[in-house]
């Protein structure tokens, strides 16, 4: 058991590029950390780097309050689970588990004891004198965790662990994954691509863009108070519908109609090197159909009509595609979103709009609707660099904030 | 559906026997050849019309074939032997390690596996006579690990390179250092490749007949090649064809064992189950 | 309209063109010490150390072998110096590259090594491949075929050669009494033929399990696209599988083509050089250990050896970045 500070840690390739710049930060003991990015943000270089299968260039790495940099990934006491999961196909399962405990030169019966405990743990007592090829990808998956988790070391790192299986077992072991966390207690850092991983496993969330930190901070909170356009995008699903704004007399001008703004946004935009073109940032749950909208909420948005292009029903509630005119917000954040998503089902770069409202909507696809937005949960970036202008001291608070 | 399934079975088929009776013909025919009797010998029938194991006994009679016998087996198996476990080092590096002078060393080794070794036998024909190394078997073992080396370096670091990083990656995790790591996890994958290597190796030192006819001068070390084509002049009032036909099949049996055993592994890996689902 | 940094999927970890993100990226810390100027680690040491030790022997024996040898061969090319007239040794510089070069024999096994390299890899090329898509792809009796295709690689050279001189020796052997009335082992073409022959058969299957290692390469998916396509098994061969192969096939090419020029074991057991069939192997190993001439004989391996490099020097070239041994660009 130990926290892990990484204190302005980079990562330089011989080639010249650089794939991880300047990372502060500061795991406590304990707590499950998630990296969290586009591939080839750095969270994978990262996470080697805290493993040591990966030299650091630069910058001071912790562990326990000891400085490891130079040490070698056997001295550190941490281990790890790969995206591959790398089991010795030699090796029977039982072999694998207690391979780093024979390295550690523990006595045979203290291996025996604890590769079964950690079998039971893992459900896998069953299956311990198979091979790594007799087994499935689920049952492999936990052999690598079994091995992990066997010799209690002072750290688990887990480099995209549930990726290579397939979607239901992944939302299981999403469950087991975490569960066992919570019961021993140990720090974990978790690397993932994906961002429904980042959202139910981790006491927080780390998300990287081109080598750099973005936010650190719970899941809630970065879903609610985005930093910047980078982190609203890529954080929720489906994600947040942007739309192009521009400034005038005092309004904004966007394809939704003119969105009234509060005083401090006012402030904001009134210096000199403000930007006349925004871009406008509202989650899906936001949006609700205009006819079940009750007087209150009435005040505190804002309607508009638009052609519905298609209708979702989820039981639960209603996924409406919305057709509006205008042209698409770009920029580099979003383009690079849209990448990584294979920008073919990332929706919230087009001119649709994807609303969620209740199920009892009776809105059909064809019609043209009248949608209601609530005006205290948009966001407005800066397409230069990104940067949330609505966020104050740390805090998202709409437009009309004052 | 079936019928098409049938059709190409049977042109697969008529292709395999194309094969085979391209390869196998003259092997054949050696054996043929040696299960002769002499007065039959030379009657240009493919199929022996009196069958004998008199040219077998022959061989077998003196001990000149079973001492070139003993002196290639030995001299084969021992360079192999430290071919390959060099060969293995060295290749794991290359394909493994980062380190400066390693381009160099795969360009020497690509100039030595290039090198005109009757080129070299001349030099090494007059050291071996001053260091005293002409006509014994470190004499040829020598010789035969370098130019072994070149090939076990290159077909081993294609074998390393196909086990995958992640198994190394884990096994650092795991608290092995790169020595154990090796040990315990690559080498046992890496397993057919020395197989392969290994037969690689057996083969061109068995084979070898420059080196073998250069370097030795008597039955201290000669090989079996070598002694192959001494049997000519060897018997003088008898045919020794049936004799050498005989020996040839006798030290191509070990080989055919080899392949057969061995033609699977040449190929697959044996790495599965090691990574994915 | 507004900005656009970056296009779409670039790496954006490539040096500093990152100009958006929080404020956290902002500080370009852009001081360059220097590509690999970087102290290293106490690990990156750790690691050269081992390459170096793990290689060390390998490296010391190819070298304590051949390096002397080499420089030796280099050093008695330019002497005269004959076993049987001992005395007459002395320092001669280029004159018996002269004498070499201007001699008829030399050319003549020249032009034999070169007609048999030529002829038997371009041979071999053909049969090789086609040899190994049916051990590659062959529905029945695979482990057969691999087998019995991959056994003249295994049978000793001078044992094969044995088998097709007597199987061309008058009289004795079922392919002169089929083919000629004469015996073809005493003239010059048939006797090239002959070795020719005897070379594809027995190096063929050497080409073809190259050639099936990059057959293990083409993806079954790209030939499955390709024939959905409507490419017909040719093209399929020449525009899918060829360009996957190309590495295999031309390291496969030059291995068997520097084999080839060295010739040598074939010919001695099949004509012992007669009627104008040796290769230059041949005349060298004729100078070198029986005649004893050790000038002239290292003089032609040196020469040898140049022709080989320029040989070899072409095929690398002609290789690019799928030499082995090159980086294929994967980072650690």
């Amino acid at each position: 058991m130990a926290e892990i500070v990484l204190d302005k840690v980079s990562k330089k390739f011989p080639d010249g590029t650089t794939a991880v710049r300047d990372v502060d930060l500061e795991i406590a003991d304990g707590e499950f950390v998630i990296l969290v990015g586009p591939s080839g943000c750095g969270k994978s270089t990262t996470l080697n780097m805290i493993a040591g299968l990966e030299d650091i260039s630069s910058g001071e790495l912790r562990i326990g309050g000891q400085r490891v940099n130079d040490k070698a990934p056997r001295d550190r006491d941490i281990a790890m689970v790969f995206q591959s999961y790398a089991l010795y196909p030699n090796m029977t399962v039982r072999e694998n588990m207690a391979f780093p405990l024979r390295l550690a030169k523990l006595d045979k019966e203290t291996i025996t004891q604890k590769v079964e405990e950690a079998a039971k743990v893992l459900e896998l007592t069953p299956l311990l004198d198979r091979k790594p090829a007799n087994l499935s990808g689920g049952q492999r998956q936990r052999v690598a965790m079994g091995r992990a988790i066997v010799r209690q070391p002072k750290a688990f790192l887990m480099d995209e662990p549930l990726s290579n299986l397939d979607a239901k077992l992944r939302v299981q072991m999403r469950t087991v994954v975490s569960r066992l966390q919570k019961q021993l207690g140990t720090t974990t850092v978790y690397v993932t691509h994906d961002q429904t991983e980042a959202m139910t496993l981790g006491d927080r969330v780390v998300i990287m863009r081109g080598g750099a930190v973005q936010q650190v901070g719970p899941p809630q909170e970065l879903y609610d108070h985005p930093n910047n356009l980078f982190v609203a995008g890529f954080i929720g699903s489906p994600s947040m519908n942007f739309l192009t704004a521009t400034v005038e007399d005092g309004t904004l001008r966007t394809a939704l109609g003119d969105v009234p703004i509060g005083d401090r946004i006012r402030r904001e935009l009134e210096g000199a090197d403000a930007p006349r073109d925004l871009i406008l940032g509202i989650r899906p749950e936001h949006f609700e159909d205009a006819e079940l909208v009750d007087e209150e909420s009435r005040r505190r948005g804002m309607e508009f009509t638009a052609p519905v292009d298609i209708v979702e029903s989820m039981g639960s509630d209603k996924y409406v595609y919305l057709s509006v005119e205008g042209e698409r917000a770009t920029s580099a954040e979003l383009e690079e979103l849209a990448a990584d998503a294979g920008a073919a089902d990332f929706s919230g770069a087009g001119s649709n709009l994807v609303t969620r409202l209740s199920a009892e909507s009776t809105v059909t696809e064809g019609e043209d609707r009248r949608v209601w937005f609530n005006l205290e949960k948009i966001h407005l970036f800066d397409p230069s660099d990104g940067r949330n202008l609505t966020l104050h001291e740390g805090r998202a608070a709409g437009a009309l904030a004052d | 559906m079936a019928d098409t399934t049938t059709r190409a079975k049977v042109r697969w088929g008529l292709l395999d026997v194309a094969v085979v009776v391209f390869a196998l013909t003259p092997v054949l025919w050696i054996m043929s050849l040696s299960f002769k009797t002499p007065a039959t010998l030379t009657d240009g029938k493919f199929i022996p019309r009196e069958w004998t194991l008199e040219n077998y006994r022959t061989i077998f009679a003196t001990d000149q074939f079973v001492r070139a016998l003993i002196n290639s087996i030995g001299i084969a198996l021992i360079a192999t032997a430290i071919a390959v476990v060099l060969g293995a080092m060295a290749a794991y590096a290359i394909s493994r390690l980062d380190f400066p002078g390693k381009r160099v060393l795969i360009g020497v080794s690509l100039l030595i596996a290039m090198f005109p070794q009757v080129s070299l036998v001349s030099p090494l024909f007059e050291i071996e006579r001053q260091l005293g190394l002409f006509d014994t078997w470190p004499g040829l073992i020598l010789p035969y690990i370098t130019f072994a080396l070149p090939l076990a370096i290159y077909t081993l670091s294609a074998f390393f390179k196909q086990i995958p990083w992640d198994l190394e990656k884990a096994a650092k995790m795991d608290g092995a250092t790169q020595g154990q790591a090796f040990r315990r996890v690559i080498a046992p994958l890496a397993a057919p490749g020395l197989f392969t290597t290994a037969i690689l190796v057996f083969i061109f030192c068995w084979n070898d007949f420059l080196f073998a006819i250069s370097l030795t001068s008597t039955e201290r070390s000669r090989t079996v090649p070598v002694a192959l084509s001494f049997f000519t002049g060897a018997s003088q009032f008898e045919d020794p064809t049936g004799a050498i036909c005989a020996a040839a099949v006798v030290i191509t049996v070990p080989i055919i064992l080899f392949v057969l055993f061995f033609q699977r592994r040449i190929v697959s890996g044996l790495t599965s189950g090691a990574v994915k689902g | 309209m507004s900005v656009n940094a970056t296009p779409a999927g670039a790496d954006v970890a490539a040096d500093g063109t990152d100009t958006g993100g929080g404020r956290r990226a902002a500080v370009p810390t852009q001081r360059d010490n220097g590509r690999g100027k970087v102290p290293l680690s106490e690990n990156k040491r750790a690691e050269r150390r081992l390459g170096w030790l793990l290689c060390a022997p390998a490296a010391f024996v190819m070298l304590a072998v051949t390096a002397y040898p080499i420089l030796y061969s280099v050093w008695l090319s330019l002497q005269r110096y004959d076993l049987r007239f001992p005395a007459e040794r002395e320092f001669i510089g280029l004159q018996n590259y002269v004498t070499v070069l201007t001699n008829e024999f030399w050319w003549t096994a020249f032009g034999v090594t070169m007609l048999i390299t030529v002829v038997t890899v371009a041979v071999e090329l053909v049969l090789g491949m086609g040899l190994a898509l049916i051990m590659h792809r062959t529905l029945v009796g695979r482990g057969i075929v691999r087998t019995s295709a991959l056994i003249p690689y295994g049978i000793v050279t001078v044992v094969a050669a044995f088998s097709w001189r007597y199987a061309w020796t008058p009289g004795t052997g079922y392919l002169a009494n089929l083919f000629s009335d004469g015996a073809p082992l005493t003239e010059r073409a048939s006797s090239l033929a002959i070795i020719m022959l005897a070379e594809i058969w027995k190096t063929t299957p050497f080409m073809a399990l190259l050639l099936m290692a990059g057959l293990a390469l083409v993806p079954e998916d790209l030939l499955k696209a390709a024939s959905t396509d409507g490419a017909t098994a040719w093209q399929r061969f020449t525009k899918v599988m060829l360009p996957v192969m190309k590495p295999a096939i031309l390291v496969a090419l030059l291995f068997r083509t520097l084999d080839a020029f060295r010739v040598f074991d074939n010919i001695y057991v099949l004509t012992s050089g007669a009627n104008e069939t040796s290769s230059v192997s041949m005349i060298a190993y004729n100078n070198l250990i029986r005649g004893l001439n050790l000038g002239i004989g290292s003089t032609m391996s040196v020469l040898i050896f140049i022709t080989v490099a320029i040989i070899a020097f072409i095929f690398v070239k002609l290789f690019g970045t799928a030499a082995p041994g090159s980086d294929d660009g994967e980072r650690r």
